[in-house]
């Protein structure tokens, strides 16, 4: 009787979680999976086979925007370590108390607003009428407007931007945790700055450097927005051409099978990333 | 008098809105052609509410397909794409024409869009808003452009602006020489338009700064001077025409495109009588008036100019005369299919360096 | 002995924004010795350790090691080194990584790195150990880990800032001994600061008592312990029962004072005679008071009384008797005879006490 009623809870418990995972998970995957795999043929007609996945490796425009977007993404990721890593050092272990919160706080303010407007944001500094170019030739620079706007850089940056924080976060946390004895005892024992970062930040870091660069890498890979407002006429993402497939062409039967080969891609470079830096997902993503 | 006349409408409104039951209608439109102040009239002499979706030609066709015609109860797509959608997908329903009041449509336009939209002898859609595609120019910088092929101009080098759409892939084909709405039919001499205008853009490719997506993204382009010429929707020069007389809307040699926005019953529609309501209401001339001078463009209502702006319809007059209006190339249908080509052939000069 | 002392401190100052955490300290700790450095926390022991260590820079005052001054030099490139208070191993290196960080640093010689880091271990007595992960050793073992690494850099100096605190009881008795045995092994000189009294009185060659930034006593355990310098000193080495009171007589160095509850008593002074009338403190420890069961037995009728027993805290050789004065309520604490004399002593009795002056210190009260 008694472990009936404890079998009810945990099955209670565990139903919205399970609801969730379903209904807006394994669900709309197994749709999406079911569109990728069906062919048209003509008018309403639809027959079952893998030629929309065909299609994709026939085309090189489609694999090699692919790659593209995924070396595009791979780099943003680095970049965006590279850069927060500092903030983060600098947050996490030279900042005390109340300048340590503000400094925190600064870096969510840009996230208050939406991506489209932080986008928007950008081309007004970038664009050739813009506030860089204006700057650079007042101060004399250049000599004529200089246009930074509708190129990969342009991407890079906005790409950055707008996944810094998701970098930052988990950077603070795994480095707050780590002793500052840990670092004087690295100097004490003769250790340069160098070789300490090398031999104890980066090691603890790596959890939180981990789960960054997995965050930032799929929020990259994702990113329709900023590729397509920042980009040039040369700058192709993936997910504008899966959305190009699906509200454009209509055929959201290739438009699903490129969606499929999205997040193998992402869960690929994610699962190599884990094996190249000797993490586990529980180690990174369960702190 | 008049006062009487007023009070007169209200109270037969609010009769009409007691013996008919107010509805809530869903409206998938684009950005204009529902101002507030219509949808307030309408609301208070109908007693029906309206909600608003703003969005474009394909959204719309994707997002009742997702719904296989759900989700809203009238949707405003262009004609050319209707009796495509409806044999693909089957997304609306025919226009029951008794509940139409047709004597305040333009005749022509009415009947020539019931001839677009018909698929299986049941016409689907009836006429809005009408306009063009065409070329908006700086004239005092790039005064030489006249032509769609003039956006590849060296003279206009890194200032040139188009959408990566299948309007210019037509539009370059008529200034080329070439009919691409004759080809419709016929897929292979289709091809064969598509291969060369694919050729020409391709070339094109370095005079371009960048393509395009959205009207307000192309109207600040050409407003900062970044862009000199662009192809583009008529209203959007004429609303720029407004804070700068330099730029303006100017109908191409080869023919400007004329496209009409409909109204159309999606297949799952719940709110009939109120889409009904609303269709009678706008076509009216004195809001379809109101409309124009809102989204710029002019509807195929009788005697719907009239109440249109004096500055609207100069710079309307100043762009076309007689022979660009004679020279407006109308969309017909697009066959199925077609668009899968098209989108191939934008693909590749997407990924062309 | 030798010529010069492994560690000098000159006037050294150290100054937060709002307060002095090191003032004026002056020391010479000669080689090979044990040092400690022990005072309550908040004394500024802990600045003036990592002042030494190179973590901290002095605002005035100098500090050599063998001679040479450290002002300016970074802690990586001193001649000390440092076992931190909670040891600081590295957890995301083994133990062979952890000890031989320091000899990495220096460029040495992997297969040289080996041999010596199989070594060092081997002489704090955990052979093999090098590829364990930090966190599947004892307590213990992670201490020795943790000097091991510290001394397989053979630094002249090493310092120990309370390592024993996380440690417990059992274990920290075990591991004064051991730190003894590996100084002593070693032949290096420690400088450990404690708040422990007991750390510092067991291992130390020399201790120095810290208060409020300033060195109170520098001597060896005994001297510390029997010859306190000040009242500060007297209360916090070793247990003492302290009387606070006016003195109503001085003879030579033998004051009598009243306390505050109106008994009489004597003790010695050494740090200067107080006039009559000043307020003085008397502190006396609890192995020098005698129990007796008659009064008749005291001799000189110094320092003697009749107290209730308030409570007898049994703890075998180290049993206490807490005692009652049944006029002004004072408490003070002895030594219970290990003679079985006042075996069965319980509450309620009464008991004659006395103790001679010379064992009892009386300092005048500060700030007077």
């Amino acid at each position: 009787m008694r472990s009936d009623q404890s079998k009810l809870g945990f099955y209670l418990l565990l139903s919205p979680l399970l609801l969730w995972l379903v209904t807006l998970i394994i669900l709309p995957h197994m749709g999406l999976f079911a569109v990728s795999i069906s062919e048209k043929v003509g008018v309403r007609e639809y027959e079952t086979g893998f030629g929309n996945y065909a299609v994709f490796f026939n085309e090189p425009l489609y694999w090699r925007t692919f790659a593209r977007t995924a070396i595009m993404s791979i780099m943003t990721t680095v970049l965006t370590l590279l850069l927060g890593f500092p903030i983060a050092y600098y947050i996490a272990k030279l900042m005390r108390g109340r300048a340590k919160t503000t400094l925190f706080l600064m870096c969510l303010i840009p996230f208050w607003v939406s991506e489209l407007v932080r986008t928007f944001g950008w081309m007004i500094l970038l664009r050739e009428t813009g506030v860089l170019s204006n700057f650079l030739q007042f101060t004399g620079v250049i000599d004529g407007p200089v246009e930074f706007l509708y190129n990969d850089a342009a991407i890079m940056v906005g790409l950055v931007y707008t996944s810094i924080l998701f970098m930052i976060v988990p950077l603070v946390t795994t480095l707050d945790s780590l002793d500052d004895s840990l670092i004087e005892a690295g100097y004490d024992l003769g250790g340069s700055g160098f070789s300490i970062l090398r031999e104890i930040v980066i090691p603890h870091a790596m959890p939180g450097i981990v789960s960054g660069c997995i965050v930032v890498f799929m929020l990259s890979l994702g990113n329709y927005l900023t590729p397509i407002l920042l980009g040039g006429k040369d700058s192709l993402w993936f997910t504008g051409l899966i959305y190009t497939q699906f509200i454009t062409r209509f055929n959201w039967e290739l438009g699903s099978a490129f969606g499929f080969l999205l997040l193998a891609l992402s869960s690929t470079i994610v699962f190599l990333g884990l094996k190249l830096s000797r993490q586990s997902l529980t180690n990174t993503m369960g702190r | 008098m008049k006062l009487g006349l007023v009070s007169t409408t209200v109270l037969i409104a609010a009769l009409s809105g007691t013996t008919v039951s107010a509805e809530t209608l869903r409206l998938l439109t684009w950005g204009g052609y529902a101002p507030e102040e219509v949808i307030a009239m309408f609301e208070a002499e109908t007693g029906h509410t309206v909600e608003v979706t703003t969005s474009n030609n394909e959204e719309m066709i994707a997002k009742l397909r997702a719904t296989n015609g759900g989700g809203f109860d009238l949707a405003q797509p262009s004609q050319d794409r209707i009796a495509s959608a409806q044999e693909e997908f089957g997304i609306y329903k025919p226009i029951d024409m008794t509940r139409v009041d047709a004597a305040q449509f333009i005749p022509s336009m009415l009947s020539a869009t019931a001839e677009n939209t018909t698929f299986d002898g049941e016409v689907f859609g009836l006429p809005h808003v009408w306009g063009t595609s065409g070329l908006v120019v700086n004239t005092a910088e790039a005064g030489q452009v006249v032509d769609y092929t003039d956006l590849c101009d060296a003279s206009v080098a890194g200032n040139v602006s188009y959408r990566l759409k299948r309007p210019t892939l037509i539009g370059f084909g008529y200034a080329m020489g070439l009919d691409p709405f004759a080809a419709y039919a016929d897929l292979d001499a289709y091809q064969e338009i598509l291969n060369q205008v694919e050729e020409t853009l391709t070339a094109c490719k370095p005079n371009v700064k960048t393509y395009w997506d959205g009207g307000d993204e192309i109207k600040n382009l050409l407003r900062s001077g970044e862009v000199v010429a662009a192809m583009a929707w008529d209203t959007g020069g004429w609303q720029l025409n407004a804070d700068n007389a330099d730029i303006t809307f100017v109908a191409p040699a080869a023919g400007a495109l004329g496209w009409i926005d409909t109204f159309v019953l999606p297949a799952r529609g719940r709110a009939d009588d109120a889409a009904y309501d609303w269709i009678n209401f706008v076509m009216r001339p004195d809001i379809a008036a109101m409309i124009t001078n809102t989204a710029g463009n002019f509807t195929a209502a009788v005697g719907g100019d009239e109440g249109v702006s004096a500055d609207l319809k100069a710079r309307y007059q100043a762009s076309f005369d007689q022979a660009a209006i004679d020279n407006i190339k109308w969309y017909p249908p697009v066959p199925a299919g077609l668009e899968a080509m098209e989108g191939a052939t934008l693909d590749r000069i997407n990924a062309a360096n | 002995m030798t010529s010069t002392a492994d560690l000098v401190c000159r006037d050294l100052t150290k100054d937060f924004t709002d307060f002095r955490a090191v003032d004026h300290v002056n020391f010479e700790v000669p080689n090979g010795s044990f040092f400690s450095i022990l005072g309550p926390s908040g004394c500024g022991k802990t600045t003036l350790l990592r002042m030494i260590a190179g973590f901290q820079f002095p605002t005035s005052g100098d500090l050599l090691i063998k001679g040479k001054s450290m002002i300016g030099v970074g802690p990586n490139k001193r001649p000390v080194s440092m076992v931190f208070q909670h040891l600081a191993l590295f957890p995301m290196m083994n133990i062979g990584k952890n000890v031989g960080f320091g000899l990495r640093q220096r460029g040495v010689a992997e297969a040289e790195i080996k041999t010596r880091v199989g070594r060092i271990l081997e002489r704090v007595g955990l052979p093999g150990i090098q590829d364990r992960s930090v966190d599947q050793l004892s307590g213990g073992q992670k201490q020795r880990v943790a000097i091991a690494r510290c001394m397989v850099l053979e630094p002249d100096v090493l310092l120990l800032d309370e390592p024993l605190g996380a440690l417990d009881l059992k274990l920290r008795e075990h591991m004064k001994i051991e730190l003894k045995t590996l100084q002593a092994e070693f032949n290096t000189t420690f400088v450990y600061i404690t708040h422990d009294q007991s750390e510092a009185l067991v291992m130390s060659d020399n201790i120095a008592v810290m208060n409020n930034g300033r060195f109170d006593q520098i001597g060896t355990a005994e001297e510390l312990y029997y010859e306190p310098s000040n009242a500060f000193v007297a209360g916090f080495v070793g247990d003492a029962n302290r009387f606070d009171g006016k003195v109503v007589g001085v003879d030579g160095q033998i004051v009598s004072i009243v306390t505050d509850g109106g008994a009489e008593m004597r003790g010695k002074t050494t740090a200067g005679v107080p006039a009559m009338g000043q307020r003085a403190q008397i502190f006396v420890r609890p192995e020098a008071i005698a129990l007796l069961k008659d009064p008749a037995q005291t001799a000189d009728h110094m320092n003697t009384g009749e107290w209730i027993v308030d409570s007898v805290l049994f703890n075998g050789a180290n049993s206490l008797v807490i005692l009652r004065h049944p006029k002004s309520g004072e408490t003070i604490h002895a030594t219970l005879p290990q003679t079985g004399t006042f075996l069965g002593l319980s509450k309620g009795q009464s008991v004659h006490t006395s103790w001679a002056p010379e064992q009892a210190r009386c300092f005048a009260t500060e700030g007077q």
